[in-house]
């Protein structure tokens, strides 16, 4: 029998023991990020949370998203379940950044280099289909309980979408209008910024959509590692076997997980016209 | 002088282009390069000079290496071997830096498929290569505003250029190219991708708008009517190679292989070939004061003719006497052939088109006198047979015999 096992969590071990000043470093980035984004959506009285946001739903969308927002909020709050919301919803926005911070520049990376592309394909391949609750395993040996194991795992999770999508955005666009973009005399930075990003910029929104809902699905499990907000409702629920409970922190999430996407969908879509 | 030499440009693609350059050197063919290396010769041994302000035409069918070999001049492609000069600058030895700015300021490229950017306007396409330049935006857009005005584009600027037919999206392209102010126009196969009806109209236009610019001008086309029309030279390829390189009469009279020839014979050759290649040179003529009406009937007889071109002693062209006025006057006792010579005659110059002499022979069987503008002398004279087959095409070899097999490859 063969065991990696043994291999990984000495390597994990190692990396604790030699970089935990740089865990901690990133614990204090994190942490600051996801407290800070917290306490903007919780400063406010809830009515001003609320009618923000279906103020973005109605400006990007239509009046059945701004409806469903209004509705669907306002049911949260009345649940009383809108601290845990905020929470939740905080830790989506500062990992998502996060994971786009990185992921996009690999992206670019991935689309510019046909060896990079070759490596990093694989890794993406991991990074999605492990099991996610195994990247918890990692997070609390790096950062022990908490908000930032769960911003952690959620940003490995969320990243291979901003990352796939940006590599295929730019792939994406035209060849002649590259080659007449570089007959210009430009140089590879302008080629980048001003034709390639510009023109991959619809792709490269629905891969922040889509980063955007699966690091929804994972904040929702980190809850296992106390990471707080809905996911610790929907975690009471399934363990001390209240049905009630868990169901509403399940509706919670979907009411999110719907105004989420529809709103980040209509960046991506075709009708936002692009200018520089 | 010229201010663009292409030496010894060779370009391959594939992984071992070293070996296929050596083996290419020692005079294997393509197709052993290709079995033994796996390198295709795109371009091989091309070397021309363009003069400043030449329209330079590059013709040759689809996979002749044409377009590669156009981009090598500008680098979009590396090629493998040779040099690329441009005003005694070697462009393929340049820095990355220096070539962005011979790209900057002066080549300029056109492309097949206009290469726009869509999510901008035209005016903003128009100033791209500017903007890349980092021009100050208004001076851009004033720039930019001039040469819109040049392509007849007023009034489109802040369209995006995805709503515009593909006629206007080519002027956009041209207007971008022409807005960097470049030395040298790049055109890969400018118009191919339009309407033959707004093609045409783009080619008068470009001809109309270089004949004020005095651009230096590489065009690229799979379509030998589109050289010929625009081209002051015009070079064949075929396979990698130019196998002809000349003006687009030269081209037409003179064809090099039997590949260039199978194009020439499908060109409506009617405004291209001039007096001056279908000249017969020495013609029988009736000199005035020297052949008197026995001379002229002496040479009528023994050359077969019924007409002769008239001249002065000093070759100067009179008119045409014709056997039945010789008759006439000898009949009447006269011995000079003045009373004959018939003056009221068309004349025709060595430049002159077959197309503008057609009108000429549909009087009656003479043959066109060609003089010398200046002069008034007679330099040869072009028979009616000549024009018949410039303007149809096709001679008694064609008619009568082997060619039925080549129109059968024609039809293929």
């Amino acid at each position: 029998m063969i065991h990696i096992g043994p291999y990984i969590e000495q390597f994990i071990n190692w990396l604790t023991l030699h970089f935990s000043g740089l865990f901690d470093a990133i614990k204090i980035v994190v942490e600051s990020i996801v407290n800070g984004v917290e306490w903007v959506f919780m400063f406010p009285p809830f009515y001003v949370i609320i009618l923000l946001i279906a103020f973005l739903a109605w400006k990007r969308t239509g009046m059945g998203v701004t409806i469903l927002t209004l509705f669907g909020l306002t049911l949260i709050w009345a649940m009383g379940y809108w601290s845990q919301t905020m929470a939740t919803l905080a830790l989506i926005l500062s990992s998502a950044f996060i994971a786009l911070l990185l992921g996009i520049p690999v992206g670019i990376w991935a689309a510019k280099n046909p060896m990079a592309k070759k490596i990093i394909r694989p890794i993406l391949d991991f990074m999605q289909t492990m099991p996610a609750f195994v990247y918890l395993i990692p997070a609390v040996l790096f950062f022990g309980l908490g908000k930032v194991p769960g911003a952690f795992a959620t940003i490995i999770f969320a990243m291979p979408p901003a990352v796939r999508l940006t590599t295929l955005g730019i792939s994406q666009v035209p060849e002649d209008i590259v080659e007449a973009t570089r007959s210009f005399g430009a140089t590879s930075r302008q080629l980048l910024f001003k034709v390639e990003l510009p023109l991959a910029l619809p792709t490269i929104l629905a891969g922040v959509n889509q980063t955007i809902m699966m690091a929804l699905s994972m904040v929702v499990i980190s809850a296992m590692i106390a990471a707080g907000g809905l996911g610790e409702v929907v975690l009471k629920g399934i363990t001390q076997l209240k049905i009630g409970i868990g169901f509403e922190g399940g509706i919670s999430v979907v009411i999110l997980a719907i105004i989420l996407d529809r709103i980040t969908q209509s960046f991506g879509s075709k009708k936002v016209k692009i200018s520089d | 002088m010229s201010i663009l030499k292409i030496e010894d440009l060779t370009l391959i693609f594939g992984k071992e282009k070293e070996e296929a350059l050596s083996l290419l050197k020692k005079g294997s063919t393509k197709a052993e390069i290709l079995k033994e290396t796996g390198c295709t010769v795109a371009v091989k041994n091309a070397a021309f000079e363009i003069e400043k302000g030449e329209f330079f035409v590059i013709m040759g069918l689809s996979g002749s290496g044409k377009s590669s070999l156009l981009r090598c001049l500008n680098r979009l492609i590396e090629p493998t071997s040779g040099n690329v000069i441009l005003n005694e600058v070697n462009i393929t030895s340049l820095g990355d830096k220096e070539l962005q700015n011979v790209r900057r300021k002066e080549m300029a490229m056109v492309f097949q498929k206009f290469g726009l950017l869509p999510h901008r306007t035209v005016l903003e396409n128009v100033a791209f290569g500017l903007e890349l330049q980092d021009i100050p935006e208004k001076e851009r857009e004033e720039k930019a505003k001039k040469v819109i005005e040049l392509v007849s584009l007023q009034g489109y600027e802040n369209q995006p250029t995805a709503a515009l037919s593909g006629g206007m999206q080519q002027r956009v392209g041209l207007a971008r190219a022409l807005a960097n102010e470049p030395e040298i126009l790049l055109m890969d196969e400018a118009f191919s991708a339009l309407d033959p009806l707004i093609r045409t109209q783009m080619q008068d236009e470009l001809i109309d708008l270089q004949k004020t610019m005095h651009k230096t001008i590489v065009f690229i086309t799979h379509d030998l009517d589109e050289a010929i029309r625009l081209g002051d030279r015009i070079a064949i390829m075929k396979d990698g190679e130019i196998i002809q390189i000349g003006t687009p009469e030269e081209i037409l009279t003179n064809p090099a292989t039997d590949y260039v020839s199978s194009f020439v014979e499908k060109v409506d050759r009617k405004s291209i070939i001039t007096a001056a290649s279908l000249m017969f040179e020495k013609p029988t003529v009736a000199i005035f004061r020297k052949d008197g009406v026995e001379g002229t009937l002496r040479k009528m007889r023994s050359s077969g003719l019924t007409a002769l071109p008239a001249v002065s002693t000093d070759k100067e062209f009179l008119g045409f006497v014709y056997l039945k006025d010789i008759l006439e006057i000898k009949a009447k006792g006269h011995h000079t052939i003045e009373a004959a010579i018939i003056t009221d005659i068309p004349v025709a110059y060595p430049e002159t088109t077959v197309e503008t002499m057609l009108p000429f022979i549909a009087e009656n069987g003479r043959a066109v006198p060609i003089i010398d503008k200046d002069t008034r002398k007679l330099l040869g004279i072009v028979a009616q047979t000549s024009l018949l087959i410039e303007t149809t095409g096709t001679s008694w070899e064609n008619i009568t015999g082997n060619s039925i097999d080549n129109l059968q490859n024609e039809i293929i």
